[in-house]
């Protein structure tokens, strides 16, 4: 029996077989850090002595914590200022890179990751931060880990794990236009839930996903954590190998040939079979946005804030009644008509190049509507030094938004930009949680497009309500 | 690591599904270095509600907190864990958790015990008409018991077994650092490092 594309990088990967209870040791070919979720960890191998086992393996970046303003400055929360220094001194003492504020490599640590060619396809990659699943979209296995197993992985470069179960979601036919990554993956997690994806590795294939772009497909993996999945992958193709080709650390010469007619191999066998098996069709999908406080919580944006009465599901219910409070939404009213005064572009959801020139294009001759902020937040220093050489950041700027320096900003509010208590933005962020961009913020996700549209109408919009 | 053999404690009946990360602790308490201190940050929007659970005289001393399903969502961050620690927790109890969580807690000695939804249901209900029960978890023979009540839950075997010896894991997968050095001699030529550019 053939095996699945998740089942065969996990194959390459284990050093030792574990028996009976005893799960797999599983090596780790890249592990990436920023300044959040490592510290402990660090202090971990000071308090046994022992040292990271393969920094040439390991990276950091400072990205969680970083203001977006004024970054020649100090960092003028002193606790965020702390972490930060912290995870310098740490790399330091450690031997491990770091691409710190104002770095011309900084940036969100799943941007830089793939634009540095780290993330190959076939290899295992963690992160001490849920949104790994990033990195799938090349064909890696890629994966979220807490602190104690960053430390595990410093010390060792091996996390001991049990296989995970497949899923297939397959994205058959052709996105209408206007209908883009983030909206395959809002729908895919409204349809299987928050919690759809526990225990799964999701591997997205059809002719939708393969018509997508590296970009685009980073987008759709980024979100599989939100459906509970532990990663999200798609098969490596030409696609994945014209985006790594002279890519800093991909290779080259024989090399790269080496590598590639290895890379054509990872790919699910005809006669696998997943655990599980979703199908949506690509052509029915329309622009997505939610209504809720968790991401399964989502609509397409023609529809009407959903009335919890109809919801048959006790604890369904409840979560959806809590929800609208949280949110303030009355139940029927269309999600067109729902005010924002805060729009979010960036994250390492939707802060890519071609995201930004997505909005951009909405934007172009047009005004962000009076009363509300736009933020646009390039994921690394790399998108943004792209996005001013071709002139975005002038769209931007002449629209009436703000063109911000790179990090994970809005998205989680660790940095100043936040929303204030009852604010509500379309972010084209990853999470919709109650108090997630600010205390008593209020979040609706969306895709670049939306946000942009969004923006210039003052309501939840597409491209298409612009006149 | 403590070893975990039984807990008994205040039972905490937390009516919510999908209890994500981000409300057991927001990100603003994630800037600390420290490792220890998080209780504060431990549902610390919610706890601004004088009638939240945790608000309530009986639940403070709370211990052992019974969840709705998929408790755990979103964010990676360990902090999560160490702030249901920090509290007093040493179990959490629900019928679904989310992967990364359930992962955090067996590496830091929170007990991860997953009912039947049906059998989370009856503890509520238990533990809403008398506040302040006690409920005994535990670990050797995988069982929730109040009052007369007893069920059955499920937790990996090796996380089981790690609990119950107070083990760490990377002691444990330091025994196979000559497994480690072989598998790194064999690795294909053109895997990247993060110190030498490729051409």
């Amino acid at each position: 029996m053939g095996k699945t594309l998740a089942e065969k990088v996990w194959d390459q990967h284990v050093v030792r077989r574990g028996s009976g209870a005893e799960p797999d040791l599983l090596y780790i070919d890249l592990h990436l850090i920023h300044e959040v979720t490592s510290p402990q960890a660090f202090d971990g191998l000071r308090l046994s002595g022992r040292p990271v086992r393969r920094p040439d393996l390991t990276i950091a970046t400072e990205d969680h914590n970083v203001p977006t303003v004024d970054i020649e400055l100090p960092i003028a929360d002193p606790v965020s200022r702390t972490q930060v220094e912290t995870l310098r001194k740490n790399c330091a003492e450690f031997g491990v890179r770091l691409h710190p504020m104002g770095d011309a490599e900084q940036g969100i640590v799943h941007v830089v990751g793939p634009q540095l060619g780290l993330t190959q396809p076939g290899t295992t990659v963690v992160c001490g931060d849920s949104h790994t699943s990033t990195h799938g979209a090349f064909g890696a296995l890629a994966f979220g880990i807490g602190t104690s197993e960053v430390e595990h992985v410093l010390a060792t470069q091996t996390l001991p794990l049990r296989p995970f179960k497949t899923m297939a979601i397959t994205v058959d036919g052709e996105l209408a236009p206007g209908v883009t990554a983030k909206d395959i993956i809002l729908a895919v997690i409204a349809k299987i839930g928050t919690g759809g994806g526990q225990g799964y590795v999701l591997e997205y294939r059809g002719a939708a996903i393969s018509a997508l772009s590296m970009e685009a497909r980073m987008t759709v993996c980024n979100m599989s954590i939100e459906a509970g999945a532990r990663a999200g992958m798609i098969a490596p193709d030409d696609t994945t190998f014209a985006y790594l080709e002279g890519r800093p650390h991909a290779p080259s010469g024989e090399l790269w040939d080496q590598a590639v007619k290895a890379w054509r191999e990872l790919r699910t066998d005809e006669d696998a079979s997943f655990d599980a098996q979703v199908h949506i069709d690509a052509s029915t999908l329309t622009p997505y946005v939610t209504w809720g406080t968790n991401p399964g919580q989502g609509l397409p944006l023609s529809e009407r804030v959903p009335d919890p009465e109809l919801i048959g599901d006790d604890n369904e219910r409840a979560t959806a009644e809590k929800a609208l409070a949280y949110m303030g939404l009355t139940p029927g009213t269309p999600l067109r008509d729902i005010h924002v005064d805060t729009v979010f572009l960036g994250s390492c959801t939707n802060g890519r190049i071609e995201d930004l020139r997505a909005a951009a294009a909405v934007l172009k001759g047009r005004k962000v509507a009076d009363g509300v902020r736009m933020l646009v937040v390039p994921g690394s220093m790399r998108v943004r030094a792209a996005a001013e050489s071709e002139g975005l950041h002038q769209v931007f700027l002449d629209a009436g938004a703000e063109w911000r320096q790179a990090g994970c900003s809005m998205c989680l509010g660790m940095n100043p930009d936040q929303l204030k208590p009852g604010e509500r933005s379309a972010s084209t962020s990853n999470r919709n949680f109650e108090g997630r961009q600010g205390k008593g913020g209020r979040t609706h996700l969306v895709s670049p497009l939306v946000a942009a549209a969004t923006a210039v109408r003052g309501t939840l919009s597409s491209p298409d309500d612009l006149a | 690591m403590e070893p975990f053999t039984t807990h008994t404690g205040v039972g905490v009946p937390l009516r919510r599904s999908n209890v994500d990360t981000d409300q057991i602790i927001p990100a603003v308490y994630l800037k600390r270095v420290s490792r220890t201190g998080f209780e504060d940050g431990l549902f610390s929007a919610w706890r601004q509600d004088d009638q939240f659970v945790l608000n309530l005289a009986p639940f403070r001393a709370g211990s052992v907190l019974v969840a709705g399903p998929d408790f755990g969502t979103g964010s990676s961050r360990e902090h999560a864990v160490w702030a249901l620690s920090d509290y007093g927790f040493r179990v959490v109890v629900s019928s679904r958790f989310a992967d990364i969580f359930r992962g955090n807690a067996g590496k830091q000695g929170l007990v991860a015990a997953e009912c039947a939804q049906s059998d989370v249901e009856l503890l509520w209900k238990l533990l809403e008409a008398e506040p302040g029960t006690e409920v005994t978890v535990d670990l050797r023979d995988k069982t929730v018991r109040a009052k007369d009540f007893t069920a059955p839950f499920q937790i990996d075997d090796y996380t089981r077994w790690r609990l119950l010896e107070g083990l760490d894991d990377i002691a444990l997968t330091l025994r196979h650092s000559a497994d480690i050095g072989s598998f790194e001699e064999a690795r294909e030529p053109w895997k990247p490092t993060t110190t030498t550019l490729s051409s």
